[in-house]
């Protein structure tokens, strides 16, 4: 009887991926085990390995096809199982088919599998095309926005370097830094042991003798392990030594939420790191910012720490590929201009954000949105004249509600322009929990557009 | 190899050094009991051998850094007992502009990058410092300086790693002066061999007697030119002792009088090197005397320096937050 194979998700916000290379043919045996294909994430290039044993009927997707989705149908395998326990298989995988958006398939029955075939094949060919299309030549995704800002800095001053967990042989965990040993060495791209305290002192140290490390956190959740390091190293010599001895260095990795890994992996450190002077601290939304902000970063004096995030790293925006475009820090950026209400936000925020933006536009609101793109310091030049135009304020963002960015943000506009609100600063975060695991609870302790629409209506007084 | 010789005039330049650091921290400890001098102060009496030795030998550009029992360093290094007197009083003309304080003086200009006040916190800090003299090729050798207390910090064995990992230039001198703070090595260490902490790691270790400048000499020449033949770290560990208490606030119960004043009489690095001076070199009380008297004056002229010059404008308050 013949089976699917599908797309498999590899990665927890993994969406679609490349089929890189088949390692078999129409007509091959596999067993379980057996390597059948290499797939390619936005992150990684895996294998694939048969869980079927039977003969390979057809390869529906030809190798180097882009942009599949997972789940959805990439080969046919004849296997021998009974039929029954294959129809339970296949109602298994649409159960745990968490991400996949158009995969439409209905299958219950054998037939119904060979039906979808063919449909399954255009959808991927369409996909592919389109993202052909779309390709235009200055969209880049926040990953490769943030991999040449690196680049382009680092042909620019050998002075700086990149360090840190599997940012070389690997790659980087997350291939940000695809390509960087390759071009630059292996005495500029450092693999370092994981040894956050260890090596985020051994980068601060270097740094004080004026060369400028990059140092990726695998993740900033275990950035936790060199605070010490950060705080009272990094940010405070300039102060204690009179002025003599800055740090330039730039921390940065992912950070906030990504997909289902919970509390120890999902959390937003800004407004922890924007409480600290002698930091300065950036979290970017598009791709633009990233790569502009990030060459700043670089060329700054000072201790930057420059937050990314896992889900955007995929996100494509049209990006300025001038090397001299940099972007300033401490400016934020409105990118669109409203009457009704200003809305704050910054980084993954403004995803959210901008999805609301569209049902207040249904609902005949109109917002001005503000990104922040740097934390500290925040330019309350760019708030204070929005609210001053529209008299009421939300602010997004994904961190913990108890002293979040948006409460210094609503602390300071009642200080600065107290007599133009018509309504309470009101601050849309995450909630004040540690991040859960299962689903429907990570998705309810997030923000969503509906809950920012929410608070628009409150500050409006509308129900 | 740079190597000290036992010339009279390199010894004298020793004990000359030895002794300033023991009248200056003298003076500091006194200006502290009058209040001026505040907050934490850590005194390195007792352990002069060390940083005199090791300094001895230091080429141009070697970098020194250490923990918060910081004056002794700055001093051997040549930094001005003026400047580091009025950084520990909070005067303007300090190191730090009087915003460090006792614990972070620093100065680039002779390779002094601190200064730190958190324990251990020091230790991959100069190791980078090592990896930065390795990235730009120089020949410059990082000393590394912390108590045997930080020896048990996890950091320092991360820093351990990655000088043996990537074979960087940086000799570190544990100073094992017995006690971190009130708990002496034998009730917070699984074992007393502070030198082969490092071993573990493929690191190179050796135990000194550190109340003898010239053997501290000899075996950080080994180090650093260990370290500069491309051979990576090496770990001294200096058998010292320290007279005062933890810092100025330390009543030093968990010692005896006696067992201090058996050290101090018994193996005084200072007066060790002075009966050398006075059997090999025929060095007269008289002259010894004069010493004293220059010593004497330098310091009471950084005193003087320090607490003539001005605390530091209040806007100083909101400078040097950020380098520009």
């Amino acid at each position: 009887m013949k089976t699917k194979i599908l797309m498999p998700s590899l990665s927890p916000t993994m969406e679609e991926g490349s089929l890189a290379k088949w390692y078999v043919s129409p007509g091959d045996k596999v067993k379980p085990g057996d390597i059948i294909a290499d797939i390619e994430t936005d992150k990684a290039l895996m294998e694939y390995e048969s869980i079927e044993e039977g003969t390979i009927v057809e390869l529906v997707v030809k190798e180097g096809a882009e942009n599949i989705k997972v789940n959805s149908l990439i080969a046919i395998i004849e296997t021998e199982g009974s039929e029954e326990i294959n129809v339970r298989k296949v109602d298994d995988i649409k159960k745990i088919e968490p991400v996949s958006i158009d995969n439409n398939e209905d299958v219950s029955s054998e037939e119904d599998k060979l039906d979808n075939v063919d449909s399954n094949v255009e959808d991927s060919k369409r996909h592919t095309k389109e993202a052909t299309e779309n390709q235009v030549l200055n969209e880049l995704t926040v990953r490769e926005a943030i991999n040449s800002a690196i680049a382009e800095e680092m042909r620019l001053d050998e002075n700086v370097f990149l360090m840190g967990e599997e940012v070389g042989e690997y790659q980087g965990a997350y291939k940000v830094s695809q390509g960087l040993l390759e071009e630059f060495g292996s005495e500029r791209v450092i693999d370092t042991p994981i040894t956050e305290h260890g090596f985020t002192g051994l980068a601060v140290g270097a740094a004080f003798t004026g060369i400028r490390p990059i140092v990726e956190f695998m993740t900033f959740n275990f950035a936790m392990q060199a605070l010490d390091q950060i705080i009272n190293s990094a940010a405070k010599t300039n102060y204690m030594s009179g002025g003599q001895i800055n740090c330039p260095i730039v921390f940065r990795g992912p950070n906030g939420a990504a997909a289902r890994v919970a509390a120890q992996h999902s959390q937003d450190f800004a407004s922890l790191y924007a409480s600290i002077p002698g930091l300065k601290v950036i979290q970017p939304f598009s791709a633009e910012d990233a790569k502009g902000l990030l060459k700043s970063a670089i060329r700054e004096n000072n201790p930057v720490i420059f937050l990314e995030n896992e889900i955007l790293y995929g996100k494509s925006f049209p990006v300025n590929i001038d090397p001299e475009q940099v972007i300033p820090i401490g400016k934020a950026r409105t990118i669109s201009t409203g009457q009704d209400v200003t809305i704050i936000s910054y980084g993954i925020g403004m995803m959210h954000t901008l999805e609301a933006d569209k049902k207040l536009k249904e609902l005949g609101i109109s917002a001005e949105i503000v990104d922040l793109r740097t934390i500290r310091p925040i330019d309350f030049d760019t708030i204070i004249e929005s609210v001053k135009k529209t008299n009421r304020c939300v602010t997004v963002e994904e961190s913990f509600p108890v002293c979040s960015v948006g409460s210094y943000i609503g602390s300071q506009i009642m200080i600065r322009a107290f007599d133009y609100l018509d309504a309470p600063v009101l601050n849309c975060t995450g909630k004040d929990v540690p991040m859960p695991y299962a689903e429907n609870l990570e998705k309810a302790a997030l923000i969503t557009p509906d809950e920012i629409v929410f608070s628009v209506k409150q500050v409006l007084y509308k129900d | 190899m740079k190597k000290i010789s036992a010339s009279k005039k390199d010894l004298l330049e020793l004990y000359n050094k030895m002794l300033l650091i023991r009248r200056f921290e003298e003076k500091a400890g006194q200006l502290y009991g009058m209040g001026h001098i505040g907050g934490f102060c850590h005194l390195y009496i007792g352990q002069e051998a060390v940083v005199v030795g090791i300094d001895s030998i230091k080429e141009n550009g070697d970098q020194n850094i250490t923990s918060y029992r910081d004056h002794g360093h700055m001093l051997a290094c040549g930094m001005d007992p003026k400047m580091v007197m009025a950084e520990l009083t909070g005067r303007f003309t300090g190191y730090s502009k009087g915003k460090g304080g006792s614990m972070h003086m620093f100065s680039k200009s002779e390779g002094f990058y601190g200064g730190h006040g958190i324990v251990g916190a020091q230790v991959p800090i100069g190791a980078g410092i090592a990896f930065a003299n390795k990235y730009k090729k120089n020949r410059s050798v990082c000393f590394t300086y912390f108590g045997e207390g930080a020896a048990n910090q996890g950091q320092v064995y991360e820093a351990f790693n990655m000088a043996s990992l990537w074979k960087l230039p940086v000799v570190f001198v544990i100073e094992n002066n017995q006690y971190a703070m009130g708990t002496s090595m034998v009730r917070a260490s699984s074992t007393d061999e502070m030198f082969a902490r490092g071993l573990a790691f493929n690191i190179p270790g050796k135990a000194v007697n550190g109340m003898n400048v010239l053997d501290v000499a000899k075996e950080a020449a080994h180090a650093a030119d260990h370290c500069r033949a491309g051979k990576g770290p090496f770990i001294l560990e200096m058998k010292t002792y320290r007279y005062r208490g933890h810092s100025m606030s330390d009543p030093a119960k968990y010692r005896t009088r006696e067992e201090v004043q058996k050290v101090r009489e018994e193996k005084d690095p200072i007066d060790a090197l002075r009966s050398i001076l006075i059997e090999k070199h025929k060095i007269s009380e008289k002259q010894f005397k004069a010493t004293d008297a220059e010593i004497k004056v330098i310091v009471t002229e950084a005193s003087d320096f320090a607490l003539n010059s001005p605390e530091p404008d209040i806007e100083e308050l909101w400078t040097d937050v950020y380098a520009v």
